[in-house]
């Protein structure tokens, strides 16, 4: 086997494993903060691939431009979502709120379809098929784009949740609610804006793939079930667990493709996710229990 | 200042305080003393709003504070610091005072009162960028006294802020408790340690199976022959 392919499949599954951390990021702060899972988190990467694909065809601007109007109108889906269904299923079993996250993904994905057609969709963009030789290792563009700007989001999540007051609200309600109340925090629109923040990161995601991969209203299933794995693997509700599980899925998945067709690359992390449930069930960065 | 009228709070169909009332007069120190499940928690925890009641009212300075958010009462300045401290304990010391100055009011002063907590507490300044998860218990205590104090309050309302501790940390509880009334915050004092709690108070209340039973000067009641046998085994 030539080191080259090998060094050539490693870059391109690190470069989408960080546009994979910033999905995972979303799932995890969502989970880590009011501990529910949002089951509609596919559903909501197609509605941000969407808000870009469309903004592409009626002005032409890039979604790497456009991101930001994807992740701000996620924000406001997200917002609007924990308002109106989260808030209510919180203090039930775990068991109970997968129906309704699951509805929601349900609505979301069917509106989608409604809205934009049940076509898979692959714009064009300018840049599509440019590439960047680095001696024998050819690196794609449009993927070396998505991840910086992913890391660039991530970063300032990081620092969204470390230095501002809603942040520090935030990351106060997580560890305590009780204590958050007795503050004098309004827990509720503190769970709304974590739960739009989260929202605006897998729309953002979604933006980032627009150029990389083709656009259908199921596009995010597959995504939603690799980001489950990552959180896993990172440990559930652990940030840094996602941005790091997400490039090791990344590259797993891209070296898997070694060994196994890429139609089946999910085997790969799906074996991770066994491995870590068999040997540390609390994840890499998971604290105990 | 605190006006309690005859409240009614229920658990599910578990009635905890029945026809609770009591006041609260500025400057005051008053301590609430019960046995275990006698509802002094569910009194402070109705007082903060976080608990609803089906009868009767509460007033803060003539305002009525039952209909309001638990976020209101802060601001009104009415805060507790709870039992089991109930800290950010993935949180530093630091964050996890400034989370204690929401509200315009105590924000304007946050650098002040933070001056004032490390004075009260040298501990915290020295541990101050450490997490709260990682301090001792009397540390996490002083913790959750500063964080309360860090709101600027009017009334603070104190869960049984010597549980746990060692007799040393108990007296210093206690002394620091008796300044930060000095500076002209009222108290009201939820205790089982009810000899420190009634001396330190001017007026006292003793709630048994959700009522008050008996109420006077603090000295009044640690006189009383049912207090000296009951809860001083004396």
């Amino acid at each position: 086997m030539d080191l080259s392919y090998v060094l050539q499949l490693t870059i391109s599954g690190f470069l989408m494993g960080g546009v994979y951390s910033l999905i995972a990021l979303g799932l995890s702060l969502i989970f880590g903060v009011m501990k529910v899972i949002n089951f509609a988190h596919g559903a909501m990467l197609v509605w941000g691939m969407y808000f870009s694909y469309t903004i592409l065809k009626v002005t032409g601007l890039d979604p790497f431009f456009s991101f930001f109007v994807s992740a701000a109108g996620l924000f406001v889906m997200g917002y609007v979502i924990q308002r109106t269904v989260v808030n209510r299923i919180m203090p039930f079993h775990e068991a109970m709120q997968v129906i309704a996250m699951v509805g929601t993904m349900m609505v979301l994905e069917n509106l989608a379809q409604l809205i934009w057609g049940p076509d898979p969709q692959s714009p064009q963009t300018k840049y599509s098929l440019s590439t960047l030789w680095l001696g024998k290792v050819m690196i794609d563009l449009p993927r070396l784009f998505a991840f910086l700007i992913a890391i660039l989001i991530a970063a300032l999540v990081f620092v969204f949740l470390k230095y501002t007051d809603l942040g520090k609200s935030i990351r106060a309600s997580a560890d305590n609610r009780t204590g958050a109340l007795l503050v004098g925090t309004d827990v509720n629109k503190v769970y709304a804006v974590c739960f739009g923040v989260g929202a605006a990161c897998v729309g953002a995601a979604g933006s980032l793939l627009v150029p990389l991969i083709p656009i259908s209203p199921h596009t995010g299933f597959p995504f939603k079930l690799t980001s489950f794995c990552i959180v896993i693997l990172g440990g559930m509700g652990s940030l840094p667990g996602a941005m790091i599980g997400g490039l090791i899925i990344g590259v797993a998945e891209s070296l898997g493709t070694i060994f196994i067709p890429s139609s089946l690359k999910q085997v790969i992390s799906f074996s991770i996710m066994i491995l870590i449930l068999l040997l540390r069930p609390q994840g890499l960065f998971g604290g105990k229990g | 200042m605190l006006r309690v009228n005859g409240i009614d709070v229920f658990y599910g169909d578990l009635q905890s305080l029945r026809s609770v009332s009591f006041e609260v007069q500025s400057k005051e120190v008053i301590s609430m003393v019960g046995s275990n499940g006698a509802g002094k928690s569910t009194t402070l925890m109705t007082l903060s709003g976080i608990l609803k009641l089906k009868g009767g009212e509460i007033f803060f300075e003539n305002h009525p504070i039952h209909v309001c958010s638990s976020s209101q009462i802060v601001e009104m300045g009415i805060v507790q610091v709870p039992e089991g401290r109930q800290l950010f304990p993935s949180l530093t010391v630091i964050e996890n005072l400034e989370m204690g100055a929401r509200f315009p009011k105590a924000k304007k002063r946050k650098k002040e009162t933070m001056e004032w907590v490390y004075n009260l507490f040298p501990r915290l300044e020295e541990r101050k960028r450490q997490l709260a998860g990682t301090l001792s218990g009397g540390e996490q205590q002083m913790l959750a006294i500063g964080r309360g104090l860090m709101a600027c309050p009017t009334l603070l309302m104190l869960d049984e802020p010597s549980l746990g501790l060692s007799p040393i940390l108990v007296k210093t509880i206690f002394d620091i408790i008796k300044e930060i009334n000095g500076q002209g915050t009222t108290i009201l004092l939820v205790e089982q340690n009810v000899f420190h709690s009634l001396s330190l108070s001017h007026r006292g209340y003793v709630l048994e199976n959700g009522s008050i039973a008996m109420s006077g000067t603090g000295q009044d009641l640690l006189k009383n022959q049912h207090i000296r046998q009951s809860y001083l085994g004396l």
